[in-house]
């Protein structure tokens, strides 16, 4: 009997029509009739905006220039952005004192980035200088009035600099405000608990223009007389107390999720509810929160664009006064397209930040 | 025993202790509400300025662009509360429809299987949400200022006409009898409740199923229609027509809510997207392969199986969003939109001063409406909860 050596046929390759571009292209964009349409018409949209879209902004965009005569093509006139870039930046804070803002968010920047990056050593003692140092330097800085400094009056700090204030400061301060109102909420004192909800369920069910209104128009009838309380302080307060109610709901969140048997075991080993909760069930709690944080952050920073409502001159507002110059009217939508880069720009890095953080903290039990 | 119990200070006790902290919580409290009514007295003395809600019998002296209710400048200042808050009303109802049809449109595109149209709902999706809501209202409040004057007004067949002062489009003028037309659609839709409740209990006794769909909707747009015909057609329309500068006639979208209601669409549109598909997404594939491995048509296993399964995650993120585009309607004060907060906690406060009275009833206002949906979704919420053993 002969015995056969069993080989196998060599594989045969894969029909042409499923692999490749070609396949490719059947599989994503024509697998039935109905998707054909649609690609069909997805790319004709495509094919006339896309083109339209960059020859305006930059094929025939004008660049370069000082006055509105230098704006001569048919594309965008980027020249009404570059003539005032330092008034959407700075608002109307004096040219020569810029030194002071730049330093002092680079100095901020510097620490932030310390603390974010991995493996840098001592976070400890720059997290300290960050709270409690940085504040009053920051302070020192933007306001003047000692070391030499000349004064800067609040009214003319404006442009994206105030919008980055506003929102720096607003989350500083509704972050321990909001961790103070999601352990009361979840506290088992009766009255701090629902001293608590009512604060939170208030300021989440009214919209932040309603609160700036508040903060501007009632404040000064509620303090005395004799204290006066300057437009951007008031809005900051307003503010704060709105933020803090939404950063309660995302710490509250994290608390939620911290298995029982962690407070259990502090409970065992005779902890107090303080150092429970300070070195215990806080770190797990705020650790699993951080991408929340990173997001209310996000919110909060388009938010701060309602303050122009009240007068204030943050980034927006700046350029919707820049619009009303006689000199150069009618460069609506360059002035738009700009502000929007800018905050797309920002808040789309912070948002696929915290989706990375997301991934990265997500370590289980 | 007794004597570690005597040891025990009253602050180390635990219940004496929740007292105390309860007992000095209240009294911070008190003391400061104590602080700011003695002060707001004070200032209020001191500024001359009136308490009381009798200004809201006064006259008010100011005209409101839009209004769904009559009112000129002779009605009263409480008269424009509520003009205020039907406006409020009404951009939000407007924007929630919008804003639905465009989330679960992008929502279900970016999981489609065609890449092209997956990454277009992504764009759109991260490109309107990273974007402030302010700036797209005035930015569409821009494009709407650059369209032509009247005279120049884009028209379709010149029965829509649009220009800057807005969309020109007819408006139905309702003829004796109409009400005829109203009154057998209400039956028709009561007749059809009851016959899906009587189909549905039929198919769960028997398995036989009841063609419900083409039925009701036959019943529904049938009925009301057969009666129109039969009274006479009794509707007529009344078309805009140019008029010196203006257009007279019709009804007109004001471009402020246009730009509004485009605004908070687009922009809600992108979160519900997102709420969408992670509904979706959060069905389990097991589920879709069982309802196909009992040979389910894939419309019906999309139907009966994933959209009631999805729904479950999408609604309390739809709830809030819904929301928030509420309160975001708020924002019509920056470009003139005559809502609550433009008209009531605007003009009105300007012409009165009476800061205290107007902000509290705007707040309560935007509280109540927040807590009635809340209240409403968590009634459905539980309705469509997971029924478990």
């Amino acid at each position: 009997m002969a015995v056969y050596a069993h080989s196998p046929h060599a594989d045969l390759p894969p029909p042409k029509s499923t692999v490749g571009v070609v396949g490719w292209l059947k599989k994503n964009l024509f697998s039935t009739p109905v998707n054909s349409a649609l690609t069909i018409v997805a790319l004709t949209f495509l094919c006339w905006t896309i083109p339209r879209l960059i020859e305006w902004a930059l094929i025939n965009a004008d660049w370069l220039g000082t006055t509105r005569e230098d704006c001569s093509r048919e594309g965008a006139c980027w020249v009404f952005v570059a003539v005032r870039i330092k008034q959407f930046l700075f608002g109307f804070y004096p040219g020569s004192e810029y030194w002071r803002v730049v330093l002092s968010f680079s100095l901020v920047g510097f620490l932030v980035a310390w603390l974010l990056i991995e493996k840098t050593p001592r976070k400890g003692f720059v997290a300290f200088l960050t709270i409690f140092v940085y504040p009053v330097i920051a302070y020192i800085l933007f306001y003047g009035g000692a070391f030499g400094l000349p004064v800067v009056e609040t009214h003319r700090w404006g442009g994206l600099m105030l919008t980055l204030i506003l929102a720096t400061i607003g989350m500083f301060c509704a972050l321990p405000i909001g961790i103070i109102l999601a352990l009361g909420r979840r506290s088992s004192m009766p009255i701090a608990k629902s001293v608590s909800i009512v604060f939170i369920e208030f300021w989440r069910g009214v919209p932040l223009i309603t609160v700036l209104f508040m903060s501007s128009v009632m404040l000064p009838i509620f303090i005395p007389e004799e204290v006066n309380i300057d437009k951007l302080l008031r809005a900051i307060i307003g503010i704060i107390f709105f933020e803090s109610a939404y950063m309660a709901e995302v710490v509250r969140g994290g608390l939620q999720a911290i298995p029982r048997g962690q407070y259990e075991a502090a409970e065992a080993l005779g902890l107090s509810y303080w150092k429970t909760m300070l070195f215990i069930i806080l770190p797990q709690a705020l650790k699993l929160v951080i991408p929340g944080i990173v997001n209310t952050f996000n919110a909060l920073f388009m938010d701060t664009t309602l303050v122009l409502i009240i007068g204030l001159f943050d980034f927006l507002a700046v350029m919707q006064s820049a619009f009303a110059d006689p000199k150069w009217l009618g460069f609506s939508v360059e002035g738009y397209v700009f502000v929007a880069l800018i905050y797309w720009i920002a808040c789309f890095s912070m948002s696929r930040y915290s989706q990375y953080l997301e991934r990265k903290l997500h370590t289980g039990h | 025993m007794s004597t570690q119990k005597k040891k025990q200070s009253l602050w180390n006790n635990a219940f004496y202790r929740e007292i105390f902290f309860q007992v000095l919580l209240v009294s911070a409290i008190l003391l400061f509400f104590w602080f700011i009514a003695h002060n707001t007295l004070a200032n209020l003395e001191k500024r001359g300025i009136a308490t009381g809600f009798g200004f809201l019998s006064q006259a008010s002296g100011f005209g409101i662009i839009q209004h769904l209710v009559p009112y000129d400048e002779t009605y009263s200042f409480g008269w424009t509360f509520i003009v205020g808050l039907l406006n409020t009303v009404l951009v939000s109802c407007v924007g929630v429809v919008f804003a639905t049809i465009i989330g679960f449109t992008v929502g279900v595109a970016r999981l489609s299987n065609n890449w092209l149209i997956a990454k277009l709902a992504t764009v759109y999706v991260e490109t309107f949400r990273n974007i402030p809501l302010l700036l797209q209202i005035f930015f569409w409040y821009a494009v709407l200022r650059a369209l032509p004057s009247p005279k120049l007004s884009w028209s379709l067949g010149d029965i829509i006409f649009l220009n800057i002062r807005g969309c020109y489009v007819p408006k139905p003028l309702f003829q004796e009898g109409f009400s005829w037309v109203i009154w057998s659609a209400v039956l028709a839709i009561t007749v059809s409740v009851f016959l899906s409740r009587w189909a549905k209990k039929r198919q769960d006794e028997t398995g036989q199923q009841f063609m419900i769909l083409p039925v009701n909707s036959g019943l529904i747009i049938g009925l009301p229609v057969l009666v129109f015909l039969l009274t006479g057609r009794p509707l007529t329309w009344e078309l805009p027509a140019l008029q010196g500068f203006n257009f007279r006639g019709g009804m007109t979208v004001i471009p402020e809510f246009a730009a509004l209601l485009m605004a908070l669409s687009i922009y809600t549109g992108a979160f519900i997207a997102e709420a969408v598909r992670s509904g979706i997404l959060a069905v389990n594939r097991g589920q879709t392969e069982a309802a196909s491995s009992l040979g389910l048509h894939k419309s019906k296993i999309l139907r009966l199986v994933t959209i009631p399964q999805a729904m479950r995650v999408v609604i309390p993120q739809l709830t809030s969003q819904y929301l928030n585009l509420t309160k975001n309607s708020s924002l019509a004060t920056a470009i003139g939109y005559p809502d609550l907060v433009s008209v009531f906690s605007g003009t009105t406060l300007n012409q009165t001063g009476q800061a205290i009275e107007i902000v509290a009833m705007t707040m309560l206002v935007y509280l109540f409406i927040s807590l009635t949906i809340s209240f409403f979704m968590n009634w459905y919420n539980t309705k469509m909860m997971l029924v478990e053993r």
